[in-house]
């Protein structure tokens, strides 16, 4: 690893084009204290590079054709014009409003001489050429979605984004449509219905496409909707494979080709029995988070979102197969293997955070791993060509479980913290939103370490009836959320993935609900629900430059190679999502269960910013 | 005997002179039949606010039973799920100063009865017309609009302190509802 880290040092130092000598560098090095030697020591102890399969992470051309950036989702660039030594000079180059006032959560995407951005509800469409100055619209495309769709939609109106493949944008709407776009012209190829608000369905996951199909799931955790995920025909649209997360095996995919690695997983119907009678029809395990590929084992990997409802008294069973990971054949849908991060989850913890791919040594084998930062609190280390946990270390301040035991897979729940009707249980960590809920991470192979936007806070829940009206809510939990210990409510934590340990952690007041990005110029960048765009050291997390938007932050930053060979950064701005509700939703903060909760720990997030809805591109002069 | 008399006719005067509050604990199980119209605006050309009245607006507003039940049906029919406790969610907040519809209780009750276009449910042929008006007339008691002498006091359990509707630096910012 010494050896590596050489090469790395000289790389940068090559990068930046040696302006600087390297004994001033060393210096400076030196200087950055203790968060850095723990890096060092940590590498140093972790054995060969962790790298992406090549296959999932081919090497970077410039542009940003997906959210997660590739395959593996490492959301890393490879570009490295802008280094921790100029990143103080970036300066902006250009902005566009996006017409929309509500949660900006999408990435924009590039490819060859346009950038494309979709918007919260009405899930607009923009391309902006990028060859002219100022980046005018090229076009628009407005699918006008049923305006109905904001009512059931849980946690404000977002969309997380696009995705490129073969000429066409894919991007899907609240109102549960896929839709195609020519890419060049902004005129609809296909669009397919496949939500149903009526029975509170929605969409606003960003759909991947895997060969020549695109892949999308549906929300609606929180209105007792069965969750799905679907593959489209990305040449005319039509529905190739459905699998539903619940139910019987028939339905859920699970064939003879199903392994999973541990005993609790294993029976048949499971998705039935372990439910009250039909409970699995109305028992959520959605799809709107994240979904990676990897080529040479064949396989897609998503998680499953929360059982719903959330008061778990009404669910007894470890509701199958909900909050977990499903590994299947994209071709088919078949489900080769699965694991359950949270059986009979007590406190609204979707499994469906990303999930980074890696080959890498653990343990003295090289193995293919899966990285998963996880809403319960745990970064997990998974072989993805088996779902065996390999290791569950919580990231924060985690109470509501004791561990992962490792022999059986089975998250060791703490009893104290157990929910149910009528008991009002105080200071439950991590929340319902989770150490860390959708806001993606970024991994850095210069560095190894995964940069983790999240959250720190705490709970009280409260178990009440609640009956299952389809269409409405069916959560039947009062929340009341507060700081977690240290009252920042959010951190930025550098997670050396070889030591399973943190390398350094930055503390945020509000939860940072923005996505990462890692840049082989070793800068990150993330965004603030104030509104500060930061960009950091990827090897201390020391602060290297930040610029205040117009709004918080709550988007994916990206960055891309011009038109003009040089590199930009872009990111949108506009505060909202479940966290920023009080806010693109104007709620009131004197009823502490707003917002499922959220509203109680974001009371001031009104002083600080307002809604807003602006792209920011950044260069250097 | 002679000592007695004066007492029962006192008490029965004291007693006569209490009016007491009207409670119909048998309402007209009608699912969501009133379909007398409701503006859900204040503007109306000619120079007048469009007069909204229904008469069964005076006999649900203000009364402490209709608005107990009220309450016990916005968790019931699941408003609570989007409104929260007033402060809202996926819908708007109900205890604020703010009206998209109308905050008068015929506009709130044709706000529930026949939804409206970004995001309120129908809830027409769902709910009984006379609890959809216990409903309405609890939405308005949210936003303290309603004597404290009849709203109900917000669910206190998960609360360090009353509820808001009961705090004099509530919606009404202290006038007297």
């Amino acid at each position: 690893m010494r050896k590596g880290r050489q090469v790395a040092a000289k790389t940068r130092v090559s990068a930046k084009g040696g302006n600087r000598p390297i004994a001033a560098r060393l210096g400076w090095t030196l200087l950055a204290g203790f968060a850095l030697m723990t890096a060092a020591v940590a590498q140093s102890l972790s054995g060969p590079a962790i790298n992406p399969p090549a296959a999932a992470a081919p090497p970077d051309d410039g542009q940003w054709a997906m959210p997660a950036k590739n395959y593996a989702s490492t959301r890393y660039s490879e570009l490295a014009e802008i280094t921790e030594d100029n990143v103080k000079n970036l300066q902006v180059a250009f902005t566009f409003s996006t017409g929309v006032n509500k949660g900006q959560e999408a990435a924009p995407l590039v490819v060859g001489n346009t950038m494309y951005i979709v918007t919260p509800f009405p899930n607009i469409l923009y391309a902006l050429d990028l060859t002219k100055p100022g980046a005018p619209m090229k076009w628009k495309f407005e699918p006008n979605p049923e305006p109905a769709a904001q009512g059931v939609a849980c946690c404000d109106v977002v969309n997380r984004g696009a995705a490129f493949f073969d000429g066409r944008i894919y991007f899907n709407t609240l109102d549960g449509h896929a839709i195609a776009v020519d890419a060049a012209t902004g005129k609809p190829v296909w669009n397919t219905h496949i939500g149903n608000i009526n029975i509170g369905e929605t969409i606003t996951m960003a759909p991947l496409v895997v060969k020549g199909k695109v892949l999308v799931g549906n929300s609606g955790g929180e209105m007792g909707v069965r969750g799905w995920i679907k593959a489209l025909d990305a040449g005319d649209g039509h529905v190739v494979w459905t699998a539903y997360n619940t139910g019987p095996d028939a339905e859920v995919l699970i064939g003879p080709d199903f392994k999973p690695h541990y005993d609790m997983d294993k029976g048949k119907d499971l998705g039935v029995t372990s439910w009250p009678p039909d409970a699995w029809k109305i028992g959520g395990g959605n799809v709107w988070g994240w979904i990676s590929y990897d080529p040479d084992l064949n396989l897609i990997f998503h998680g499953t979102g929360n059982p719903g409802p959330w008061n778990p008294d009404l669910r007894p069973g470890d509701n199958k197969w909900t909050a977990g990971i499903f590994a299947r054949d994209p071709d088919t849908g078949a489900a080769k293997w699965f694991y359950q991060w949270t059986p009979h989850d007590l406190h609204d913890y979707d499994g469906i955070n990303e999930q980074v791919l890696l080959d890498m040594t653990w343990q003295g084998k090289p193995r293919k791993v899966l990285v998963r930062p996880e809403r319960n609190g745990y970064v997990y280390l998974l072989d993805r060509t088996t779902g065996e946990v390999l290791s569950a270390v919580p990231f924060g301040p985690v109470n509501s479980s004791k561990g992962v035991d490792l022999k059986t897979g089975r998250l060791i729940v703490n009893p104290d913290k157990k929910t149910g009707t009528g008991k009002v249980v105080r200071d439950i960590c991590p929340t319902a939103s989770g150490l860390k809920d959708w806001q993606p991470s970024a991994f850095s192979p210069k560095t190894g370490l995964l940069y983790i936007p999240h959250n720190n806070m705490c709970m009280d829940e409260e178990g009440v009836e609640v009956n299952y009206i389809a269409g409405t809510p069916y959560v039947g939990m009062n929340v009341r959320m507060i700081p977690g210990p240290g009252g920042n409510r959010g951190a930025f934590t550098a997670w050396d993935v070889a030591a399973a340990k943190p390398a350094w952690s930055l503390k945020e007041n509000f939860p940072v609900w923005s996505g990462a990005v890692a840049t082989a110029g070793n800068v990150v960048f993330y965004g603030t629900m104030e509104g500060w765009f930061k960009a950091v050291s990827a090897r201390t997390g020391e602060l290297l430059w930040q610029f205040k938007t117009s709004s918080g932050i709550i988007g994916q930053p990206i960055t891309y190679r011009g038109p003009d060979g040089h590199q930009y950064v872009a990111v949108l701005s506009g505060v909202g999502g479940w966290a920023g509700a009080i806010v693109s939703g104007d709620l009131d903060p004197r009823d502490a269960t707003a917002a499922l909760g959220f509203v109680n720990v974001m009371k001031d997030l009104k002083d600080v910013t307002t809604p807003g809805g602006t792209l920011y591109v950044f260069r250097l002069p | 005997m002679n000592r007695g008399l004066p007492c029962v006719l006192s008490a029965m005067l004291v007693l006569a002179a209490c009016q007491r509050e009207e409670r119909d604990t048998r309402p007209q199980s009608a699912l969501g039949s009133g379909d007398q119209p409701a503006a859900v605006t204040a503007l109306e050309p000619g120079g007048q606010r469009p007069a909204s009245s229904n008469n069964k607006a005076g006999v649900f507003e203000a009364n402490a039973f209709h608005l107990s039940e009220g309450k016990r049906l916005f968790n019931w029919f699941n408003c609570s799920g989007c409104h929260a406790n007033g402060g809202g969610g996926m819908g708007p907040a109900l205890m604020d100063q703010k009206w998209l519809y109308g905050s008068s209780i015929e506009s709130i009750h044709a706000t529930i009865r026949d939804g409206r276009p970004n995001g309120m449910p129908s809830f027409r042929d769902k709910i009984p017309d006379d609890q959809i008006w216990e409903l309405a007339a609890f939405v308005r008691a949210l936003s303290g609009n309603a004597p404290k002498s009849a709203a109900p006091s917000r669910d206190d359990d998960m609360m360090p302190h009353p509820s808001e509707n009961r705090l004099p630096d509530a919606a009404t910012l202290g006038k007297s509802p």
